[in-house]
C-alpha cells in the first residue's frame, strides 16, 4: 500500500496533463514502513525522449533529486509516470525496465482526461501486482 | 583512502577504478546504471580507466525509463 497526498497528487496531475500528448515521469520519496510507502515528496522530471509512447529520465534531474532527497531526510521510494492514452498498468515494456523489485511504480492514466486514474504497483521480473493506492488530505 | 558512495563515507585503497568500485559496491544491473564523480558523469567507456581519488564523491543513478 501507498499513501500519497490529495497536493502531490495534483502536482503530478497538472504536470501530466502540462506535458500532453507526451508521457510525463517524476520520482517519489518519503518513509517506508514495511512492505508500505508513504510519499511526502514527489519530483517532477523531464521525459528526454518526449514521446508519447516511452519515458526517460533525464539523469542530471535525477542526480539533482536523490540529493534532495538525502538532505530531506527521504528515502527513495520509487518513480512515477503517465500513460496519455493507455490504461494505468505496467506495459512490457515498463515491466522491462523496473530493475528494483523493491521500488513502487505508479502510473497515471489520462486515457479518459476527465477520470484520471492513478495505481501503484510492484513490479518482479514480468509479474506485476497492484499494491493499493490511498490518497489522503494534506496536512 | 575515503571517499562517499551514495551519501556513505567508505574506505577503499588507492589507485580504485570506478568499475571496481562498482563491483565492490554490488551494483545491480550495472549496464543500466549511469555513474557520476563529483557531479560529472563517467562515461561508460571510462569506467576502467577513471580512477577515484580521496575526498571524491560517486553516485549510481539506474536509468528510469518505460514506455505505455
Amino acid at each position: 500500500m501507498v499513501t500519497l497526498n490529495n497536493e502531490d497528487y495534483e502536482k503530478i496531475l497538472a504536470h501530466a496533463i502540462s506535458c500532453l500528448p507526451e508521457e510525463a515521469c517524476g520520482l517519489i520519496a518519503g518513509a517506508k514502513h514495511g512492505e508500505d510507502a508513504e510519499i511526502q515528496k514527489v519530483y517532477l522530471l523531464t521525459n528526454t525522449d518526449h514521446s508519447n509512447e516511452h519515458f526517460s529520465m533525464d539523469p542530471m534531474e535525477q542526480l539533482a533529486a536523490v540529493k534532495d532527497m538525502r538532505q530531506h531526510g527521504l528515502v527513495p521510494l520509487g518513480n512515477w509516470h503517465s500513460h496519455p492514452e493507455s490504461p494505468s498498468r505496467p506495459s512490457e515494456e515498463d515491466k522491462r525496465l523496473a530493475y528494483d523489485s523493491a521500488a513502487h511504480y505508479m502510473i497515471l492514466s489520462l486515457m479518459d482526461r476527465a477520470h484520471p486514474v492513478l495505481n501503484s504497483f510492484r513490479i518482479y521480473g514480468s509479474e506485476s501486482e497492484n499494491e493499493g493506492l490511498e490518497r489522503k488530505e494534506s496536512t | 583512502m575515503t571517499i562517499t558512495v551514495a551519501g556513505n563515507k567508505k574506505e577503499y585503497a588507492e589507485g580504485l577504478t570506478v568499475k571496481q568500485l562498482i563491483e565492490a559496491e554490488n551494483v545491480e544491473n550495472p549496464l543500466y546504471v549511469t555513474v557520476t564523480l563529483n557531479d560529472d558523469f563517467v562515461k561508460s567507456d571510462a569506467l576502467e580507466t577513471t580512477v577515484i581519488k580521496d575526498g571524491d564523491a560517486v553516485e549510481f543513478l539506474y536509468f528510469m525509463g518505460g514506455g505505455c
